[in-house]
């Protein structure tokens, strides 16, 4: 068997910074740890640049495949890990002991993700998602003093466990069925079986479960808010779209790739997840006082939208998902950044407390706006581009309901997130001294700006660049 | 440099992002800035004219923008030589007014907000001019008309501009809901709004010459708004309102003649559609004589102005109307040159006089040598004396309708002729001759400072040579480079030239004769002519006339609105009130034992309900797994079921 080590040469090289970044830490003084965040965004641009630039392909007998799609959610990933150390400079160096470890684990979750984006066999992905993981579960309680940073981090790991175990359960009982670990190989086989049996239907509905715990999708969402409100708020941002993208990366790849020929068993369940995630994380987010409790209920509602584009098993499907992804990661990760450097001024995340921001710093609330406004998905904002999308692959197959619902529950949570405005805007708090933001920090700001809106006006050029993404499927 | 033109326009933008967002508080940072972009833009377009000398094109580019089933709208540049041409009005004259406005809004408590918005402008009407689909022209269109609004209200404390800005924004709506649903039909036919495509179905006869006709019309409703033309003409004169310079950029260079621009963009259908093509003729005409007319006997020296430039698009929009497309756009030019450098003159008198009446002005000649020198040349220009430019382009106007055989229209553009003549030296001598009638203007006035001076012999420079160019003795001249599908080159005729220059010798000699001379009364004459006088002096009532009907039909179906909201849906909710009322008290008593109990039931439901959710999110970890397990049950359930 030949195997070709240059198509691996992104997450290697990933793997080895994230390795120096470690090393250097130990030979850096206390005060000068928050270079270790710029190596590791120089690392993550590399790594970028790479991969990119590297050829495509398969090895390991078709356990590793570098297309297309896996690019498309590598430069997500990348993405995401760039704007959070970005944003987590500051916030680091203020309240977290050991930070080059920080940034060293953010790098290794990444090049799990990596490695997952790139798996062609099940095995391979379970693996890279537990890579993913673990990494997260100790990012989660990086507080340790803290009482609900530990408990969002146990929390994390128990629940963590026991769906992985669902997961690895239902990857069994698809190896027991198809008698093979590779992704074509099982779809191949399934194309072959005449009906499907009971012990089928429960393997699909356990795979579902164990993806639908990184998702975050309901009714396997109970984990998020304590996590995300617990754990450190960069950790969140990253948690929030990061380890999102994995489970979608993960579910797309095996449902487009295997299980294709019986999307007539699992659309319904997608469907009925969408529907109850749209449903739950909207009207719950109405009543949450904390705003890192609203933007999880808000993440919750958000995975409901993206699940829409599972209805069709199609190139467009692929496309509009990770057209959405994208427009999901600026806005998210830049609400986050908000937070993050609201946090790093005021200790807190009360959304009263935000009351007067337009005053103390008109380039915070504006900015904020802006994300939120994607995520209702209000033109000209990426987030509309994304739902325009998405709905319109459901319209195309009559899904109507799904689509009345998904604009239903976007009204209700344009009510919560306008109310953030409100407080931004019509309330003047106690405070009204100014809100300074970090260098570094305005950057990544105007970098999550630039892509919300760029994307929103401009999205040409990004659909053409991820429309190659579902030739690994069609 | 036609490859990377949209650079062009996007330096202006530039220009208005950084003054917006970082320099708004340093003006001399913000000035700089935008003058640097747009005399940036203006050597560029100048490479880019040069490239286009050499190679006529159209050059095309397309940038895939909007691309969903059933909709295809690129982003695409179309380059021609009337692109060249009008990247170069745009550009110098805008570089004219920037450096212009440095003395003029000296002082000016929002100055780099003014020149935020001039950038803006700028960027709006390059991109207008450089777009290759009526799509993303209408979007430019639409931002062109955006930032005139913004400028006609730069003071807009005042309330006669801010009004004025509201009059230009509504009026020219009007005329831009005629061009969008001229972009519908013209899209639903064709199925693209792009300018080489269209071009290309109409000259393969694919698209029916009655759809043509309509589509035609309606862009042309777009030109009548930009273009103030009859009989949505009455803005223009009220945008006189906003600062000086901007009136010459905005409202007598550049953007109303982005209608004429569209229409000519619109020449294929034009020339196809003979309804079309007489109905651009004839409004333009009757736009020309009605605002010369109206001219003759303003005495608000902007104001006069801003009736010339309505007369004078008109004359354009005639050209193109009788398939003129060489002379409509040719007049285009050196009447953005001169119409610019009068406008600026004007500001300049306005600058030194503190007011825009011309019957307080006189012998300003004498305090401002270069301003009136600079504007004599101008005017005498647009009165079309040889050799100046504007003589150029308004015999070519005159050879094209002749060329068609529009006797009439011959001869209302030559009485027209005739007519700017006289009212420009009107306005020269009232302005800057004889003696001084109000001694405290006089006294106040002087020359302005060298940044509003030079412009001015700098545009007096082109408003003499540029339209040297086009030259009828010349073998490659404009004739031979903005054409419409094959130059044609009409000989000199010099019976028509002669015929042009009598007209404006004779109205100068009358100007001269009644305001320097003093040999005719003009208040005798005014009172001899008196019902044409007040006709005339009253704008032909226009504003009256939309006052007595458009706006008053409005004022009525608001009141009828409002009586039938009164009269009937008021009625029909008290009626229910009423009937409520009734109701109620038979259903108090059941109200109190039966429904009370009911909402206090599901007032307990609900606090039961929610207890039950927030009971859920225990924050008990065994608890969140074991509804993880539920779940997996759940759904294997809602699946076997």
């Amino acid at each position: 068997m030949q195997i070709e080590l240059s198509l691996l040469s992104p997450q290697l090289f990933l793997l080895l910074w994230a390795i120096l970044v470690f090393v250097v830490d130990f030979f850096t003084a206390e005060r000068n740890k928050a270079s270790l965040a710029y190596l590791s965004i120089i690392g993550l641009v590399l790594t970028a640049i790479i991969s990119i630039s590297s050829k495509q392909g398969e090895t390991f007998g078709g356990s590793f495949r570098a297309d297309t799609f896996g690019l498309s959610f590598n430069i997500i990933f990348l993405g995401s890990a760039i704007l959070t150390v970005a944003s987590a400079v500051d916030y680091v160096k203020a309240h977290l002991k050991h930070q080059g470890e920080f940034y060293g684990l953010i790098l290794l979750s990444t090049v799990g993700m990596m490695f997952l984006s790139a798996s062609g066999d099940l095995l391979t992905l379970y693996v890279s998602l537990e890579l993913a993981t673990i990494s997260l579960f100790v990012l989660a309680a990086y507080m340790k003093s803290d009482l609900k940073s530990t408990e969002a981090g146990l929390k994390y790991l128990i629940l963590g466990a026991a769906s992985s175990a669902i997961l690895l359960y239902g990857i069994s009982l698809l190896y027991g069925i198809s008698g093979t670990l590779v992704l074509d190989a099982i779809a191949l086989k399934l194309s072959q079986m005449p009906t499907v049996g009971p012990l089928f239907i429960l393997s699909i509905v356990m795979i579902i479960a164990g993806l639908s715990f990184k998702l975050a999708a309901v009714p396997f969402h109970m984990w998020c808010p304590d996590v995300y409100e617990g754990a450190p708020t960069p950790v969140t941002a990253y948690l929030s779209v990061a380890s999102k993208a994995a489970g979608l990366a993960a579910l797309i790849r095996i449902f487009f790739k295997s299980l294709a020929s019986t999307s007539m068993q699992w659309v319904p369940l997608l469907m009925a997840i969408s529907a109850m995630a749209m449903i739950l994380g909207n009207v719950v987010a109405v009543r949450q006082h904390n705003i890192k409790r609203l933007l999880a209920y808000s993440s919750i509602a958000q995975i409901g939208y993206i699940l829409v584009g599972f209805i069709a098993v199609s190139e467009l499907a692929v496309t509009s998902i990770i057209l959405y992804v994208l427009a999901y990661m600026f806005a998210n990760i830049g609400a986050f950044m908000v937070v993050i450097a609201f946090y790093n001024v005021s200790g807190s995340d009360d959304i009263m407390a935000y009351a007067g921001l337009s005053k103390r710093s008109p380039f915070l609330a504006i900015s904020m706006v802006v994300f939120l406004l994607s995520l209702v998905g209000i033109p000209p904002m990426a987030g509309f581009i994304g739902k325009f999308y998405l709905f319109s692959a459901a319209i195309e197959k009559g899904y109507y309901w799904i689509v009345v619902l998904g604009v239903l529950t976007s009204v209700i949570s344009l009510y919560y997130y306008m109310s953030i405005a409100y407080q931004m805007y019509f309330k003047t708090g106690d405070d009204d001294s100014p809100v300074r933001v970090s260098p570094t920090m305005a950057v990544a700001l105007v970098v999550a700006l630039a892509g919300t809106l760029l994307i929103g006006v401009y999205t040409q050029p990004v659909l053409s660049a991820i429309s190659g993404a579902s030739s690994a499927f069609f | 440099m036609i490859k990377y033109s949209y650079i062009i326009a996007f330096l202006p933008l530039l220009s208005y992002v950084l003054i917006v967002f970082f320099f708004s508080k340093r003006e001399k940072t913000a000035s700089g800035i935008a003058i640097t972009a747009v005399v940036s833009s203006f050597v560029l377009s100048l490479i880019a004219l040069f490239e286009t000398l050499a190679d006529h094109g159209p050059h095309i580019f397309e940038y895939e923008w909007i691309v969903i089933p059933g909709l295809k709208l690129p982003l695409s540049i179309f380059f021609d030589p009337l692109t060249a041409v009008m990247l170069m009005v745009v550009t110098i004259v805008s570089s004219c007014v920037h450096i212009y406005s440095l003395g003029y809004m000296h002082g000016d408590p929002r100055f780099s907000r003014f020149y935020a918005y001039l950038s803006l402008f700028t960027f709006s009407m390059l991109g207008l001019v450089l777009s290759g689909s009526f799509f993303v022209t209408f979007i430019f269109w639409e931002l062109v008309g955006l930032t005139s609004y913004l400028l006609i209200g730069f003071w807009f404390e005042k309330k006669v501009a801010s009004d004025a800005g509201k009059k230009a924004f509504i009026t020219t709506k009007i005329g831009d809901l005629g061009f969008l649903a001229g972009l519908l039909v013209l899209y639903w036919a064709a199925g693209t709004l792009n300018y080489s495509e269209v071009y290309h179905q109409i000259e393969e006869n694919q698209i029916p010459a009655i759809i043509l006709t309509a589509a035609g019309i309606l862009i042309f409703c777009g030109a009548i708004g930009k273009s103030a033309q009859f009989p949505l003409h009455v803005w223009l004169p009220d945008a006189m309102e906003g600062p000086t310079p901007v009136s010459a950029l905005i409202h007598a260079a550049t953007m109303v003649a982005a209608g004429v621009y569209l229409t000519a963009r619109i020449m294929s259908i034009i020339v196809v559609s003979h309804t079309a093509a007489m109905t651009i003729a004839y409004i333009g005409a009757i736009t020309a004589f009605m605002a010369a007319s109206i001219g003759l006997v303003q005495n608000d020296i902007k104001r006069v102005l801003a009736y010339s430039t309505v007369s004078q698009l008109g004359y354009m929009i005639m050209a193109l109307g009788v398939s003129g497309y060489t002379a409509g756009t040719f007049h285009l030019m050196t009447h953005a040159f001169f119409k610019a450098l009068l406008f600026l003159g004007a500001g300049s008198v306005i600058h030194a006089a503190h007011t825009n009446d011309i019957q307080q002005m006189g012998g300003l000649a004498k305090k401002m040598p270069i301003t009136s020198k600079t504007f004599f040349i101008a005017s005498l220009s647009i009165a079309g004396i040889f050799p100046l430019s504007g003589f150029w382009s308004k015999d070519e106007i005159f050879a094209s309708i002749y060329h068609e055989g529009h006797y009439f229209l011959l001869a209302l553009a030559v009485l027209v002729a005739g007519m700017t003549a006289f009212y420009m030296f009107r306005l020269c001598f009232l302005t800057f001759t004889g003696e001084a009638r109000d001694y405290h203007v006089y006294e106040h006035a002087h020359e302005s400072p060298k940044t509003m001076t030079y412009p001015l012999i700098f545009l007096a420079f082109l408003s003499i040579f540029a339209g040297w160019v086009g030259m009828p003795w010349l073998e490659h001249g404009y004739s031979s480079f903005v054409y419409f599908e094959h130059p044609h080159h009409a000989a000199a005729n010099y019976v028509l030239m002669i015929v042009g220059t009598i007209a404006a010798l004779s109205g100068i000699f009358l100007a001269y004769q009644m305001y320097y001379k003093r040999a005719i009364d003009p208040v005798k004459m005014g009172a001899r002519f008196k019902p044409v006088y007040t006709f005339i002096y009253n704008k032909w009532y226009f504003d009256e006339l939309y006052m007595g009907t458009v706006i008053k039909f409005a004022y009525w179906f608001m009141e009828v609105l409002y009586r039938f909201d009164q009269g009937v849906i008021d009625w029909f909710v008290n009626f229910v009130g009423r009937f409520g009322m009734f109701n109620s008290r038979v259903w108090q008593t059941f109200d109190v034992y039966v429904v009370d109990g009911a909402v206090n039931g599901a007032g307990f439901m609900t606090r039961w309900f929610a207890g039950g959710l927030r009971k859920i999110q225990t924050g008990a970890v065994q608890n969140y797994a074991f509804v993880i397990f539920l779940g997996v049950v759940l759904l294997m359930l809602f699946k076997m079921i």
